[in-house]
């Protein structure tokens, strides 16, 4: 069921989370927030992007209102995600309760990238169990080591993640015309709207890429 | 601190109840096939949406050369099939490469 080429890729994207949770966890500790902050909130959040922002703004002094709003507003896409996989995750109520806490965009993008339900499934949950372990283990090790890390920005870990992005979703884009055209308008609306608008918002304006799609499907 | 654990938990359960949208709706409401491909295709336009901003910007402004270089080099290498690890490491080492030359 399991090839041994996306264990690689998932124990590689794993890698790569480990080491952003640690640096997550380095970072809002040295910025005075007590461990257990990013600890529980990467136990109950467990949203990569959200947690770093919510934590800037705490961290900037924005209050505990605008931290939530920001988070939230960055995890709005969660439930298109959720609609997306939600055949993946499996029919029994725990499956499908525990299942929903690890829709994040890596365990989407490997489970769509996967050719047949089974293998959608399996890549899913394997990648969602071992993301979800790394992750909540390595913000506790940042947590622990506070700033004695160095920034993270050296090592090029930003790039690594549109890249993952790119891998995983060109077999999508390679198939199928359509949803090349409303990914490419998406992105376009996106970048567009970026600097004007708050953060989360830009990726659901994209979604506005997918009347392209809707208008070149309609049948005549 | 309580005002702290207050922000957690609600974006804790806001999280949580995005997340559950699909599972609870899955199965009670019959979707039309339609409706589900765009489904499928919004999730992939997201994505890139995700991975355009991601690699182009950093707290809404321009993130710099270095890392959309690096994103366009892993970009180039799947496109030519190349192995997971080398697209994900020839971004990285990249990007750190240009930094380490100086360019942001």
């Amino acid at each position: 069921m399991l090839d041994t080429a996306l264990l690689r890729d998932v124990s590689l994207v794993c890698l790569a989370s480990g080491v952003v949770g640690v640096s997550f966890g380095a970072i809002a500790v040295a910025g005075g927030l007590p461990v257990w902050v990013p600890v529980v909130m990467s136990l109950v959040v467990y949203a990569g992007s959200a947690q770093f922002s919510t934590v800037g703004v705490l961290l900037a002094g924005g209050g505990p209102f605008a931290a939530a709003a920001t988070g939230l507003l960055l995890n709005t896409r969660t439930a298109a995600f959720s609609l997306a996989v939600a055949d993946v995750l499996g029919r029994g109520r725990v499956s499908r309760f525990v299942g929903a806490h690890l829709v994040t965009d890596e365990t989407v993008a490997f489970a769509l990238a996967q050719p047949d339900p089974a293998r959608r499934r399996a890549a899913f949950w394997v990648s969602g169990l071992g993301l979800f372990a790394v992750w909540n283990v390595c913000v506790l090790g940042g947590a622990l080591a506070g700033s004695a890390l160095g920034d993270t920005g050296t090592y090029g870990l930003d790039a690594a993640f549109p890249a993952v992005l790119a891998a995983l979703v060109l077999p999508a884009l390679r198939d199928d015309a359509g949803v090349r055209r409303a990914a490419v308008l998406g992105a376009v609306v996106a970048l567009a709207v970026t600097p004007s608008v708050p953060a989360g918002v830009p990726v659901l304006l994209a979604l506005t890429g997918l009347f392209a799609l809707a208008l070149s499907r309609r049948p005549v | 601190m309580s005002a702290t654990v207050a922000a957690i938990l609600v974006l804790a359960v806001g999280t949580y109840a995005f997340r559950l949208v699909g599972p609870v709706l899955h199965g009670r409401v019959e979707l039309p096939a339609r409706l589900q491909e765009l489904l499928a295709a919004g999730a992939v336009v997201l994505l890139v949406a995700l991975l355009a901003t991601g690699a182009l910007t950093e707290g809404g402004a321009f993130a710099g050369w270095a890392r959309p270089v690096g994103v366009l080099v892993g970009g180039v290498l799947a496109w030519r099939r190349a192995p997971f690890l080398v697209v994900v490491l020839g971004a990285a080492a990249t990007t750190a490469g240009l930094r380490a030359v100086g360019v942001a």
